[in-house]
């Protein structure tokens, strides 16, 4: 009896002291976004919005037992699916991170999904790829995103044009994963609504003169543009040669080209002039916009809410499995994603990790008032913008 | 009126950018050709010398701006011009010391000087990225158009403008200065005769006592000016990117060869032709016939020879056609 109760003491010390040792090893979240490259300027605030809430959980002292969390950044670039994977191989391999967030574009997503996540087995919750073909990629359950696909976005492009009369529309997009995957999407859609695409033109980023796909697209005529591209890049260029030979007035801009770049740039000659970008009028977006305004960067800019909560579902799938094993906590992030259990806002992780400690339940909210869908993605929610006085005013959201 | 709103939607999307970029090439296949001409080798880093030239441009005008100079309605890059031009001469003359004159005196063959100026080409492109990086930068202000789409459209009647940008039209106007002035300069000034001379034959030259050291020089400065008027003037008029002057170089050189290499004037007419060309050919011409067909009618597709994403294909397959069928060009050049 003796000897059975000292074997129970040292079990239960041991399993203290590992609890110990654990409590002091540092949660690696790896921040993998495009940092350099077409989408710069968009990421910035997207890093530090996922950062936000890696502190968040950090601060809180309640991960797993008091864990501190870091992030690690790594640049997926945009378009180089090889330095992409190296930086993802990297963060994975030598930096051991527990899960990621990224990457900001499609095809670097695809390319670490094929290359390294699958490979590896590491959780990957990308704020921002948005092509209809991650949906159903392989991706052996490691794979979620925050932001919907293009093809639900096509979906909503195609009823603004119909409910503002729009018939006919040009089409343009940047030749590559995302721009290929967001024009099919809105062709198709805004077909089916009985609308008219007069051309589609793929345009090449990086080029100093666009007047000649401009030429191709002012000749098949249409009441609008849609520039399917990015506005640090091709899309720019496509806008000023289309206002310098007066071929469009009228644009229609995807979440790509929605940004204080363009109308710093182009100012009120973009009036009226229609975009649309993942956003939500839920009080999750007001909160988090008011927990930025802190830290120095805007919380309702373009994809910052959705790089809140990925970070934060990533850690709260962790405390819900209670392991930091992507295997094991895969499996419980639609469960904290979505209904039943206690609604959660930003700034609201400490208490979420509490209820989760206590074995409750969450439904998880946050900026983008984030619903997950098969095959792990977000139904998503956008915001309808229209350029008023050359400032991106909200008309709706849907 | 149809046929008139035909020819205004011509003239705005192919005739005017057309003839912008046409002088464009030909400020920059100037160059090419003189350094052939003279030097007797294919300069790879023109294009870079182009980059060069509107960079120290760029940095001159940025700080003109912050000084608050200004010659509106005219872009402030045309007054700092000239200091880039001086930059770029001396860079052009300080490589020819450094690098080319070598090779000179080694009596080098052509490939050899090819194939050096690569070498020059890629180390121009890397104090170009160190100085200014390799995002795109916007320099131009003053006045954006001479007369706009919508204001041409009110004026003329029609249901097409023309827009013309001051951009496009100082750019045909100072190739037209400049190539004037260097027509006179090869035909009547003592050193424009030496250097014809010289590139005629070189060993008849020096015996005539022309100083063939002074020959190189006058033909670096003519062509590192020509370079960084060219480069200046296109990224003023499309945005300046540094990545952009590797692939200039391309329709540069189709234009040089197409007009006969060594050939000045052959090489704006070669120049004239490529930039007509890209964009002829891949323009759609889908509502140019819908206005001279009958009313309520247009063609089906887009009536477009080839996609855009083909532009450069243009300036491959003059270049082979050519070699393929007058290997001399236009106008009898040298055959490389």
């Amino acid at each position: 009896m003796g000897k059975l109760s000292t074997l129970l003491f040292s079990a239960a010390l041991s399993t203290a002291v590992v609890a110990g040792a654990s409590a002091q090893e540092q949660v690696k979240i790896g921040m993998l976004q495009g940092f350099t490259g077409p989408t710069e300027s968009l990421v910035k605030p997207m890093a530090l919005g996922g950062e936000l809430a890696i502190q968040e959980v950090s601060d809180s002292g309640l991960l797993l037992g008091g864990r501190e969390v870091v992030s690690v950044r790594g640049d997926s670039t945009c378009i180089d699916a090889a330095a992409a994977t190296a930086a993802a191989d990297r963060l994975v391999t030598s930096d051991g991170v527990h899960g990621i967030n990224g990457a900001t574009c499609s095809g670097a997503t695809t390319a670490i999904l094929n290359n390294v996540v699958r490979a590896n087995g590491v959780v990957m919750i990308s704020p921002s790829a948005t092509s209809p073909a991650l949906s159903s990629i392989e991706d052996d359950g490691y794979f979620f995103r925050t932001a919907p696909s293009d093809a639900r976005q096509g979906q909503i492009i195609a009823e603004i044009l119909d409910r503002r009369g729009i018939k006919t529309a040009a089409l343009t997009y940047t030749n590559n994963d995302y721009g290929k995957g967001l024009a099919d999407a809105i062709q198709a859609a805004y077909e089916a609504k009985g609308g008219k695409i007069t051309a589609v033109a793929a345009h090449e980023d990086g080029k100093a003169d666009y007047s000649a796909e401009i030429g191709t697209l002012a000749s098949a005529g249409g009441d609008v543009l849609i520039v399917a591209g990015y506005l640090d890049q091709g899309g720019k260029g496509i806008i000023q040669a289309s206002l310098d030979t007066g071929a469009f007035e009228t644009f229609v801009l995807p979440d790509g080209m929605v940004g204080e770049a363009l109308t710093d740039n182009f100012g009120d000659m973009l009036d009226g002039s229609i975009g649309t970008n993942p956003g939500t009028d839920s009080p999750g977006a007001s909160m988090l916009a008011e927990l930025a305004s802190g830290k120095g960067f805007k919380g309702d800019d373009p994809y910052v809410p959705e790089a809140y909560d990925a970070s934060a579902i990533l850690l709260l799938a962790m405390q819900s499995a209670g392991s930091t094993d992507s295997a094991v906590y895969k499996d419980h992030i639609m469960k904290v994603a979505n209904a039943p259990g206690e609604k959660i806002y930003p700034g609201e992780l400490a208490k979420a990790l509490q209820i989760l400690a206590d074995g409750g339940e969450i439904d998880y909210v946050g900026g983008t008032a984030l619903e997950f869908i098969e095959p792990g993605e977000s139904a998503g929610s956008f915001r309808e913008t229209e350029i008023k006085g050359g400032k991106w005013e909200t008309e709706m959201y849907h | 009126m149809e046929i008139l709103n035909a020819l205004a939607l011509f003239a705005n999307f192919v005739v005017v950018p057309a003839t912008a970029y046409g002088a464009q090439l030909a400020l920059g296949a100037l160059g090419v050709t003189l350094i052939f001409g003279i030097l007797r080798f294919a300069n790879f880093a023109h294009g870079e010398l182009m980059s060069f030239g509107a960079m120290i441009t760029i940095l001159i005008t940025w700080f003109l701006q912050n000084m608050g100079v200004s010659i509106a309605p005219f872009p402030t890059a045309l007054l700092a011009l000239p200091i880039g031009v001086l930059a770029t001469i001396s860079l052009a003359l300080v490589t020819d010391r450094m690098v080319f004159r070598f090779y000179r005196k080694q009596r080098s063959n052509p490939i050899v000087f090819a194939i050096v100026s690569v070498g020059v080409m890629f180390l121009i492109a890397g104090i170009i990225r160190i100085v200014i990086g390799p995002a795109d930068q916007s320099f131009a202000d003053g006045e954006r158009f001479i007369i706009g789409a919508v204001q041409s459209r009110k004026a003329l009647g029609l249901d097409e403008g023309i827009a013309i940008k001051q951009s496009q039209l100082i750019t045909v106007v100072v190739t037209a200065i400049v190539v004037a002035w260097l027509f006179w300069f090869l035909q009547k000034t003592r050193s424009g005769k030496a250097m014809r001379a010289y590139s005629d034959d070189e060993d008849l030259a020096l015996l005539s006592g022309i100083n063939p050291e002074r020959v190189v020089m006058i033909c670096w400065v003519i062509a590192a000016a020509l370079a960084a008027i060219a480069g200046t003037l296109y990224g003023l008029d499309k945005t300046y990117k540094p990545f952009i002057f590797l692939q200039i170089l391309l329709p540069i050189f189709a234009a040089t060869i197409l007009g006969g290499i060594g050939q000045p004037v052959g090489a704006i007419l070669g120049a004239f032709i490529v930039a007509f060309s890209e964009v002829t050919v891949t323009y759609a011409f889908k509502k140019f016939l819908a206005y001279l067909g009958p009313t309520d009618w247009a063609p089906e597709g887009l009536v477009q020879l080839l996609s855009t994403d083909y532009k450069f294909a243009v300036s491959f397959i003059i270049l082979v056609a050519v070699l393929l069928i007058r290997p001399t060009g236009i106008i009898r050049g040298k055959v490389i």
